[in-house]
Order: C-alpha cells, then structure tokens, then sequence
C-alpha cells in the first residue's frame, strides 16, 4: 500500500492513456471497452447536454456550472475531480434531481431526471453517512425498501445480504453511534446498493475518512462495482482516488464550472475499474495519469517538484 | 479482501448505574451530612426557637409520625401535576406540529407564548377557581397545564426544524411523500426534545400545582397543608410537608429525565 504520494515519472506523460487534450470529451462509447459486464444495455446511464446552472442571489449571479456535457455509460465509473466550487457537487445534485439546470438537457437512463428519482433508478451516498440514528444499521438499509413497500421478509434477507457485502454481517442490531466513520460509510454504501440500482451517486462518500481507511473502502468500492457493475458518479477532492476507481476522470475548474477535459484512466497496467488491486497504484501507468490529471487541475504543464502535493 | 470486524472490538459500553464513581455518590452525601449535623448543632446550642427555624430532628419527628398524611398531600399534589402534564405536554406538542406546518400559525403565536412565558401562570389560580368552582381541582390541574405547555412547546418546534439536510435530500431522492417524511425523520428527529421539554416542565408542573393550592380550592395536597400547619403555629410539620413536596418535585424530575436519556440514547452528541 502506497500511502505517500507517487512521485510521476520524469519525461512527458501526456502518454497514450489519457484523452484527448482539448474540449470535454462528448462520445457515449467512451466507456471500457472491456469488462465483466453481460451485454451492455446501448442507452447511457447518465447524459448531460450543455448544462448550466446559475444561482441568483438578489443582484450576485453566481455560475456554478456552464455549458457542461458529460456522459457515463452503463457499468462505467466516472469521477468528477476539481477544487472547490468547481460545480462538481452540482452537477452530482442535478443528475440526482435535488436541483435543477438552468439550462441544458440530463437524461439518466433515457428518462428526465425526475422521472429517474420516482422510478428510483439510482442510489446516492453523501459525504456524511446520513444514517438515522434511532434506527439499527438493519433498518437504515432496509430504509428505502421500506418506503417503498417492499415486505418484512423480504427486507431482511436483503439487508443481510448488504451486510455481508460491505463486511458488517456482525452490526446489524447495532446503532450508528456504535460504529465508526468508516463503518457507518459502509452502511450509507449499503443502502444505497439496497435497490440494486444501476446507477450510485457518490458525493465525497470517503472525504471525512483517514488516508488508509480510504484506500481500504476503495478497494471495496471496486469490489462492490464488479459485482453489481452498476454505473458510478463519483465526486472527489482526490487525485490518486479518482485515478484508482475510474474508467474516466471528469477534470473540472472553477468561476464559472466548467469542463478542463476528460482523462482516460486504464491501458495495460490499470485495466478498467472493475480490475484494479492495490498493486495498481504502484503502477507506472497510474502515476502517469495521476500526473496527467494534475496537470489539467493546475491548468498549466507542470515541469518541476510536482510530487509534492499529495492531493 | 473484505475487512470483517466483530462486534466484540468495537461495542460501546452503555452507561451503567454500577458504573458510577463512588466519590460521585458519596461526595454530595457528605455536604447533605454535613449540613444537616450542622444545623441540628446551631439550633440546639444556639437555642434558636422552632417558629425561626426547626430542628432537623423535629421535622423527622413530624416526618415519621405524619406520613400517612404527607403521602396523602402528595398523591392529592402529584395526581394534580401529573394531569396538568399529560395535557400540557399535549397541547405544546400538537400546538408545536401546528406551528411547524404552518408559518402562520408560528407567527400568530409568538406573541401568546411569549406572554405565557413571562406571566407567572399561578397568578392566574384565583380566577381559574371561579371559573371552574373551588370546590374541584380543575383550576390546579390547568395551571400546572398552561405552565408545562410553554417549554415543551418550544422545545418540540425546535426539535421539528432540527431536520438534518442530508436526512431531508435523501428522503428526497427516495421520492418520499410527505407522511412519510414527518414519519420517519421528522417526528424521530423531535423525539428527544420533546422529553428535554417534559423534564424541564416536570418541577414546574409540581411547584404550579403546589402554588396553586395557596390560592384556595378543595382541602388535600402539599400546599393547603403547608399553609394550614404554618397557621396553627406546628412550624416542623409545615417543613415536614416542604420536605414532601422536594420529594416529589425530585421525583417528577428523575422519571423524566430517566425517560428522556431513553429517548436521546443513539442520538448524536448536539
């Protein structure tokens, strides 16, 4: 386990492993090209068509996100990277139908993002775990199945099963107040999964997480993903996380939120996301896109002491 | 790959009585000790007459032999209390769901609650008499009523609108209908303030409907008997019957209390 930062290899990086250089990369064939996955269905999980969104505030006019377009496939994972205010977490929350676009056109699934959220084709995990406190971890999965009609007997075996997946088969009748941040994150992963969406939201779900607590719920993250190999979204301050998890990583930048461009992470060494190990982040075809990314985040081709930052 | 942890590592223990510090205990029992030795001291060698002050001997003389009649006072004063409770923490948390709904019905009752909260509500106990007749402790149980109202229905709307935004975003993402929301997290949510209102109205609801005996109506309960053993001159009695009403007042408080730690038990640290 690397926990320090990879330092990039010397020499130009923008190798073959990465996309295209300029403008957001718009195709909806983008996503791995190979993969677990039994026939792929053709419509993308999510499309966004030159989003915009601006918050008004009395006479300040804040553009969060401008002319934003983005795709994930079905199966595929997908990171939105960028410092803050970029409109990552927007864009995250307009797919998620808690806001929506000033202007531009999203589609999850080929439907209208509300449509989406009543037929609840995705699962979403924030930044905190959001559990209900005077309920059991069993019943905080079992959550949006019980909203949803689903029977007693039914919803046990389920939550179970979740349990055993995010490897808290033991924490069922425990309350969130007796497990810790990782573990209740797990559980917020859980519920999300709990419906078997197609599709997870994912908002910073590992940012209050220690450094090695993190790479641990990566390397679930994977798992998970190449068991349900459900469509990811995934927000992140994290460069070597977004590289680790991703088929592609969204690189965006601040006033206005827009697009910098789409880093391609895979090739030999990374395979797509549903193959990586530990071992990938020793990988000299990780560092190079790590590199990559950073360079799109700092705008600016980076020549010198660039390991230094760790995120 | 998957990182199984057992239970065992990381249970939490919850508090327990045994697991109280002695010195937590023994510590206030001392001071309690100590003051009581030395009262009895300074009224028996100071020779300090029993109308100033009694000595503690003497009101647990009055203590043992009247506590038939104590008991009685404080069913009579706890029966009043507890009704005056029951419909006061009612009528805040009905009143308290009203407003939270409602905007306007918050607005409107700004200015009521506000004048409930500063009016000493006993003073209102010599017109509650004539309304409903002195002879029924219907007065005494509205005044304990109207006192217990006032904080459980500020701390039940506080306890409404103390919805966490990822609760109210996710029960958004379920698609959730209304009912739903106030089922599932609203309501849970006010729980534990509604019983943080309880325990602060519970000494109320006892001093109110103690107080309120001073005013008049039926003959029963602390307070008529405190004022009946002062006028006939039995000073140690009327502290017996003071020492009652602490009993009481103590107990009120403790039950809720033990019920609103219940409540809060997995809620997160505020």
């Amino acid at each position: 386990m690397t926990l320090t930062d990879p330092v990039p290899h010397n020499g130009p990086d923008n190798g073959s492993d990465t996309g295209p250089d300029t403008g957001p990369d718009t195709g909806p064939n983008t996503g791995p090209n190979t993969g677990p996955n039994t026939g792929p269905p053709a419509v993308a999980a999510i499309e966004v068509v030159g989003v915009d969104r601006v918050f008004r505030r009395r006479r300040d006019e804040v553009v969060a996100l401008s002319d934003v377009t983005v795709s994930v496939a079905a199966g595929e994972f997908v990171s939105l990277i960028g410092p803050s205010g970029c409109g990552k977490s927007t864009l995250l929350r307009l797919v998620a139908d808690l806001d929506t676009p000033t202007s531009g056109t999203i589609s999850v699934f080929g439907k209208t993002t509300r449509q989406a959220r009543r037929d609840q084709d995705y699962g979403i995990a924030f930044q905190q775990a959001g559990l209900l406190p005077w309920r059991t971890v069993a019943s905080n999965i079992e959550l949006p199945l019980k909203l949803h009609g689903v029977g007693a007997a039914e919803r046990r075996a389920r939550s179970s099963e979740l349990l055993e997946l995010v490897g808290l088969q033991d924490f069922g009748r425990h309350h969130p107040d007796q497990l810790s941040g990782g573990m209740q994150q797990r559980v917020a992963i859980a519920r999300a999964l709990a419906e078997s969406p197609r599709l997870l939201l994912m908002d910073e779900p590992f940012g209050a997480l220690d450094e090695i607590t993190r790479e641990r719920m990566q390397n679930e993250l994977v798992r998970i993903c190449r068991e349900t190999s459900a469509a990811v979204l995934f927000v992140t301050h994290s460069i070597p996380e977004a590289v680790f998890l991703s088929d592609r990583v969204v690189v965006m930048s601040p006033r206005p939120g827009r697009i910098v461009d789409i880093v391609k992470a895979g090739g030999a060494e990374m395979g797509t996301s549903h193959e990586r190990t530990d071992e990938v982040r020793d990988a000299a075809g990780f560092f190079h896109t790590v590199a990559a990314v950073r360079e799109h985040l700092h705008g600016v081709p980076v020549n010198g002491a660039r390991g230094v930052e760790s995120r | 790959m998957t990182a199984v942890i057992t239970a065992e590592t990381t249970r939490r223990p919850r508090l327990r009585v045994k697991d109280l510090r002695l010195g937590a205990v023994l510590a206030p029992l001392a001071v309690g000790a100590a003051f009581l030795g030395g009262w009895q001291l300074a009224v028996d060698g100071l020779g300090i007459d029993p109308y100033i002050v009694p000595a503690p001997s003497a009101i647990w003389d009055q203590l043992v032999a009247g506590r038939s009649n104590i008991i009685d006072g404080m069913v009579v004063t706890g029966r009043n209390a507890l009704i005056g409770m029951l419909l006061g923490g009612l009528v805040g948390v009905l009143g308290a769901v009203l407003s939270s709904v409602a905007r306007v019905i918050d607005q409107m009752a700004v200015p009521l609650v506000a004048a409930l909260s500063v009016v000493p509500i006993v003073a209102l106990a010599p017109v509650l008499y004539t309304m409903f007749g002195a002879a029924v402790d219907t007065g005494r149980i509205v005044v304990a009523a109207v006192a217990v109202s006032i904080p459980v229905y500020l701390n039940t709307l506080r306890g409404l609108r103390q919805v966490s935004t990822v609760h109210r975003e996710l029960m958004a993402t379920y698609a959730a209908t209304p009912t739903q929301v106030i089922r599932t997290v609203t309501l849970p949510t006010a729980t534990p303030y509604v019983f943080t209102g309880l325990r602060i109205a519970s000494s109320l609801a006892v001093i109110s409907a103690l107080i309120a005996e001073y005013f008049g109506g039926p003959v029963g309960g602390l307070g008529k008997a405190i004022t009946s053993a002062a006028a006939s001159s039995n000073y140690p009695l009327a502290w017996a019957y003071v020492t009652g009403s602490i009993v009481l007042g103590l107990a009120f408080y403790v039950v809720t209390l033990l019920v609103e730690l219940w409540f809060a038990r997995h809620a997160p640290p505020t």
